[in-house]
């Protein structure tokens, strides 16, 4: 008997392992939130490119994550790229003059949505909408404007001759 | 009389080599049969193809009126409910202690309460001398407690017929005279059927009421045993005498020692 | 000439024989469901024996796993700049791969290696064939609760190693590395999605388990019944699920890879 006992317990135990670590993988490591979202308002901001921008992106303002990229569209008229932040609920103080722009952690990282706060003294509210947007540097288009930078300038020489 | 075991016509061969070659045997109701036979004339096989554990090559098996060749899966489990068998090695669960060992069949098979567990597992323990021993691990028992455990639990679910393989292997003279005793008093009391496997001819002689003797895949004398004792068949005379040398060889089947050293040299 | 065909041949018998028997098997462990009352205690034991007395090895394996790829990951991402996705590192290649993978390593050495000597032991000393004299099948007995047992283990032992690699991961990068615990798991937030990274882990998991207490119980069950018969199943079957692992991690792999 004492030892089913002791069986069972451990048996127990084990399971209630297992449902940790299953929470924990949702939880912490996928971020699965979707079922369980965290309270924050979103606003939107649109873009002329915003490069490998993806879903769940962090939305940061001074390198602190305050909320994450809830979805991305194309707005059919424009062409631009809707995208729609999720902020969290303690950070409520976003003046509606701020700017946002998709940059990129590191040379190789992730790109993320950056908002860089201003000087108004009234603040974003739920469905508010970011006028000021910077787009993703995309490095081929850099490393495209700059070659045909360095052409043009040896073929205005040849022309000169 | 009735036979509660029939076979008819059996052979059995294991890859080319014939175990059995079309042998009949009857086993009577209520009897001590004993089948003897030199080591490695089959008699455990004989013991399987009677459990439905090996299927045979031709020929066959009646038990308790049932053909084993028609019985499904659930129908022979059924009709193994009737039958024990003690194995040579005991075939005690190693990682159960002694009283759940007998136990065991009890609770695969009834749905009685644990007292009735309790009470019906002392009684078999205390029908073969072991019923303070329940507590012991099989690891601790000696080969003779050990295949009288094996026999309790055997005859826990009341068999009608109990299978024998050679159960006085390796036994000294005390614990085999106590498991002679046993199957002869167990045969008695329950009114099962028994059929011992074994090759201590002097001493299954005195508590067997019919022998069939094998050797070499067929059926060389049968009888009770004070036919036997007066039969003059050499095959029979070297067995129970207990010959070195005779028409069963001393040697393994093969070539001569002549032609095997030649090939040495060759 | 004839003999060699007749050699070939007999060899081709056994190894359809082999599988036949294996199959078998299977088929009867999954078609005969135990009754509730007597599997459910069995079920519990054998989970026990080969889940949970498998965990201190799958912990510390997992953990000391998760170290190490943090350990060599920074030391790569730093040389570009890209320290910050360590976490991702770490959590893709142990959720997809190194979970999966190691545990059902470790499980077919620890569990599976166990399952074969116990059956290859059990039928050594008659104790199968007794069971089946006392009108007890031990297909059903003693074979199908270890089997389902080591589905179940399977799958579990592997959340915890995920679990405690990337505990291990982040410990690591935090307390040693200096890294901003913050930014460590928002950057692996946003990129391990849970249904195709990690839900695709469990299920290669599972299909791990089946196949290494498959050809653990096939292996102890069709054993000789001798010492070298025994120790020639339980090799043969660390060696088989092993091999199993890696094919059928790779077969599955591709199949998953479309959806990555």
């Amino acid at each position: 008997m004492l030892q089913t006992k002791k069986t069972e317990i451990g048996v127990g135990l084990f399971l209630l392992a297992a449902l940790a670590g299953l929470i924990f993988l949702s939880m912490q490591v996928s971020g699965l939130t979707s079922i369980f979202q965290r309270p924050g308002y979103t606003i939107t901001a649109d873009f002329d490119d915003i490069g490998q921008l993806k879903i769940r992106g962090s939305v940061k303002i001074g390198g602190v994550t305050i909320g994450q990229v809830s979805s991305i569209a194309i707005d059919p008229v424009t062409y631009k790229a809707v995208v729609t932040l999720r902020i969290d609920n303690n950070v409520e103080d976003i003046p509606d003059d701020s700017s946002a722009s998709i940059l990129t952690a590191g040379l190789l990282g992730d790109n993320y949505v950056a908002i860089t706060p201003l000087y108004s003294k009234t603040f974003f509210h739920n469905g508010g909408h970011i006028q000021d947007t910077h787009s993703a540097m995309i490095l081929e288009k850099l490393i495209g404007q700059f070659l045909f930078s360095i052409n043009h300038g040896k073929t205005d020489k040849g022309n000169a001759k | 009389m009735e036979h509660f075991v029939d076979i008819q016509g059996l052979s059995f061969q294991r890859n080319d080599r014939f175990i059995f070659h079309d042998i009949n045997m009857m086993i009577p109701e209520g009897k001590v049969t004993a089948i003897m036979g030199p080591s490695g004339s089959g008699k455990t096989t004989l013991l399987r193809l009677i459990g439905k554990q090996l299927e045979p090559s031709k020929g066959s098996i009646t038990v308790a009126g049932k053909p084993l060749s028609t019985l499904n899966h659930d129908a022979l489990y059924q009709l193994r409910k009737k039958m024990g068998m003690l194995f040579q090695t005991g075939g005690l669960f190693t990682h159960l202690d002694v009283f759940e060992n007998v136990a065991f069949p009890l609770r695969e098979h009834t749905t009685l309460s644990e007292s009735m567990i309790h009470t019906l597992v002392l009684l078999k323990l205390e029908m073969v001398g072991l019923r303070s021993a329940g507590h012991l691990m099989p690891a601790e028992l000696s080969g003779g407690m050990a295949r009288r455990v094996s026999l309790a639990r055997a005859i826990a679910l009341d068999p009608d017929l109990i299978l024998y393989d050679e159960p006085l292997t390796g036994q000294d003279p005390i614990s085999m005279g106590v498991l002679l005793k046993l199957i002869r008093t167990l045969n008695d009391a329950l009114g099962l059927t028994s059929i011992i496997v074994s090759h201590d001819v002097k001493e299954v002689l005195d508590i067997a009421d019919l022998v069939y003797i094998i050797a070499d895949t067929r059926i060389i004398a049968e009888g009770t045993p004070a036919i036997l004792k007066q039969n003059n068949n050499p095959m029979l005379r070297q067995f129970m005498d207990g010959l070195p040398d005779g028409p069963v060889p001393f040697h393994y089947p093969g070539c001569s020692l002549m032609d095997d050293l030649m090939k040495e040299e060759a | 000439m004839i003999n060699q065909i007749a050699a070939l041949g007999r060899f081709g018998i056994n190894i359809v024989r082999h599988y036949g028997r294996a199959g078998m098997m299977l088929f009867q462990v999954i078609y005969y469901r135990p009754s509730f009352r007597k599997g459910f205690p069995l079920l519990l034991q054998q989970i026990y024996a080969e889940g949970v007395l498998s965990l201190i090895i799958i912990i510390v394996s997992g953990a000391f796993i998760g170290m190490v790829v943090a350990l060599q990951g920074y030391h790569t991402l730093s040389k570009f700049g890209a320290s910050q996705q360590l976490g991702p590192l770490v959590a893709l290649s142990v959720a997809r791969e190194l979970g999966p993978v190691v545990t059902a390593l470790l499980f077919a050495g620890r569990a599976g290696s166990a399952l074969a000597a116990e059956i290859g032991l059990m039928k050594a000393t008659d104790q199968l064939s007794s069971m089946e004299m006392m009108a007890v099948d031990p297909v059903r007995r003693v074979i199908a609760p270890r089997f389902w047992a080591g589905c179940i283990s399977m799958p579990i032992l592997t959340i915890i190693f995920d679990t405690v690699a990337i505990y291990g991961a982040f410990w690591l990068g935090v307390h040693w590395l200096g890294m901003d615990s913050g930014s460590f798991w928002s950057n692996m937030q946003s990129a391990v999605d849970f249904r195709l990274d990690i839900v695709n882990g469990i299920i290669k998991s599972m299909v791990f388990g089946v196949a290494i207490t498959w050809i653990a119980l096939h292996q102890g069950y069709d054993a000789i019944p001798t010492s070298a018969g025994i120790a020639n199943a339980t090799t043969r079957t660390v060696v088989y699920s092993s091999l199993a692992v890696l094919g059928l991690d790779f077969i599955l792999t591709a199949m998953m890879i479309g959806a990555w």
